[in-house]
């Protein structure tokens, strides 16, 4: 089977906080073909995500496949506030950089 | 009125400066109003418990010079939000003297200036929770107790658009306000003009940002917004720069941990059947909006706390065998902190970059550090002395921590300095809560002055 890095087939891969209590992930694609290409192969979902990044599926909030921007969105509560002694990222801009590698089975 | 222009220059206004050009262009576009969000809390809890900006005067001051004399120019209101980064009411004091100040740099004719404040005193929290209306938790915190109340420093409400409106009833020129939510900026010249609701808050969701809802991506570049009775459009003015369906629906992403709903004080913005529709090279046209107004009405509350005086050190590692055993390290230096201070009193805090010092535990390739490692250390504790105490010690033992197969018994860290350095006190967000009040106005008290009439009348 062939695969791709979700890295070669996105255009933005991005994270941030989502006020003070969450960090909020966007991947988004150029175009409809990748974007539909990456809901099929199941490789980014809430269960794939929280074996990433090695956390409880509860702790995701937010799970969307937003269409209109070709799109997908998730978002994790933090174990702490931003900002607090200790945390090595207040603006949660960094947190992305695993999604990147992810393989992505193509179907065609 | 069939339309309304809106230009804003900024998403974030003083953390960096907003681009001259595409400034010009906006002003140059006849918008009217002008306006901006000067704060954020992705800054930390830092400023809002210390009650100091993020930003330097020098920036905000630029902004807000540039906005001014463009506002008076046209004779255009200008309305900002969130002053100083966190809109506490000595930020609000602080952009109030800064317009002064730029006004008799500029000689400028007399203008109606109003701002709002958005402080709230812990008490009326207190009695909140006394009196059993629960001061309630979001994203996933338990209702607030007394004692985290007690733990806080500092609390800002997040205005919704009533104060501005208010403000703009009283037909100020400059408006200032306190810690605002960054859509209501924008959607109160639209209600005060009577649009809807849903085109209104869409408007100032897709503004708030300035350029962050074009492309290609660059920041601090001034966007235009347009709003009908039936649509918003939004123009990238930016010669480089243009509003796409991809990137304006990709904006209602930003930031956001949902991509339908934004909420603000007295109801929601439902963006979940937006449709999107290139009109013309840089814009973008957005139908399809709706809004679910509250059915009562509920602020947000900021609100953070002191943990502690904080110092910060750093040491290097390279030998491969303490990388391995790096939380032996760090456990050694703990237990030298232990040993001087006793259990508690005090806090220490290691980042292990080049580990997982940025994802902590949420870093996959936690088992596979680099060649090299930075150890940040924190030490937190009442007094400053102790502070430095704690942290010279977690930081310096880590250069005498006994691993029983190390090689180098000279030293088993590396130091750029050899000593820790002064930082600001650590805080923690101890409040992102909302309580229910009964009049939209009662924690954002208006005042307004003439700037400009005299050397004396305006204070």
């Amino acid at each position: 089977m062939t695969t791709m890095k979700l890295s070669d087939l996105a255009k933005t891969i991005r994270s941030k906080n989502a006020g003070t209590d969450k960090i909020t992930f966007d991947v988004i694609f150029r175009e409809a073909a990748a974007y539909e290409q990456v809901k099929r192969s199941r490789a980014l979902t809430r269960q794939s995500v929280s074996q990433l990044l090695k956390i409880n599926p509860n702790r995701i909030t937010d799970f969307v496949e937003y269409d209109p921007a070709y799109a997908i969105k998730f978002t994790i509560l933090r174990d702490r506030p931003s900002g607090s002694a200790g945390d090595g990222d207040i603006f949660g801009a960094q947190q992305y950089a695993p999604l990147l590698d992810i393989e992505i089975a193509l179907d065609s | 009125m069939k339309s309304l222009k809106i230009i804003c220059p900024n998403g974030h206004l003083g953390f960096a400066p907003l681009k001259v050009e595409s400034f010009r262009l906006g002003v140059a576009a006849k918008p009217d109003y002008i306006a901006a969000d000067s704060g954020s809390d992705d800054i930390g809890p830092v400023p809002l418990g210390t009650d100091t900006c993020a930003s330097p005067a020098a920036w905000q001051e630029h902004d807000l010079e540039h906005m001014l004399l463009a506002a008076r120019e046209l004779d255009v209101p200008m309305l900002i939000g969130s002053a100083g980064d966190t809109g506490t009411n000595s930020r609000v004091d602080m952009y109030v003297e800064m317009i002064r100040k730029i006004a008799r740099r500029h000689d400028l004719p007399p203008f109606r200036i109003g701002w709002f404040y958005s402080e709230v005193d812990r008490e009326l929290v207190r009695t909140q929770i006394r009196s059993g209306t629960a001061v309630a938790g979001l994203d996933a915190r338990p209702d607030l107790t007394e004692d985290e109340l007690d733990a806080t420093t500092r609390v800002v409400a997040m205005a919704g658009v009533h104060p501005f409106v208010e403000l703009l009833k009283q037909e100020c020129d400059v408006i200032i306000g306190g810690r605002s939510s960054d859509s209501a900026i924008f959607a109160a010249p639209a209600l005060y003009h009577g649009f809807p609701e849903a085109q209104a808050y869409y408007l100032g969701k897709v503004l708030e940002c300035a350029s962050f809802c074009a492309e290609p991506y660059g920041a601090k570049e001034t966007v235009l917004g347009k709003i009908t009775e039936d649509w918003v459009e939004v123009t990238a003015m930016h010669p480089g720069q243009r509003c796409t369906v991809a990137s304006v629906a990709g904006h209602a992403m930003y930031e956001r941990s949902n991509p339908y709903h934004e909420y603000v004080a007295g109801g929601m913005l439902d963006m979940t059947d937006c449709h999107y529709r290139q009109v013309s090279e840089k814009t973008t046209r957005v139908t399809g909006m709706r809004f679910v107004p509250a059915t009562e009405l509920r602020v947000k509350l900021e609100g953070s706390g002191k943990v502690g005086e904080r110092f910060v050190g750093m040491a290097g590692i390279r030998d491969p065998y303490t990388i391995a055993n790096v939380d032996e390290v760090i456990a050694w230096s703990r237990a030298q902190v232990i040993e001087r201070f006793g259990p508690d009193g005090w806090e220490l805090h290691y980042n292990v970059f080049g580990r997982d010092g940025i994802m902590g535990p949420l870093e996959p390739l936690r088992d596979k550090p680099g060649h090299e490692l930075l150890v940040v250390v924190q030490g937190l504790a009442p007094t400053r002395e102790m502070a430095e105490e704690v942290t010279m010690t977690g930081t310096r033992q880590l250069f005498y921590a006994r691993l029983p197969d190390v090689k180098g018994t000279a030293g088993g860290v590396s130091f750029v300095l050899d000593e820790v350095l002064p930082a600001s006190p650590a805080h923690r967000w101890t409040l992102n809560h909302t309580m229910r009040i009964d009049d939209p106005l009662s924690l954002f008290p208006t005042q307004t002055a003439t700037i400009g009439e005299t050397a004396t009348s305006d204070a």
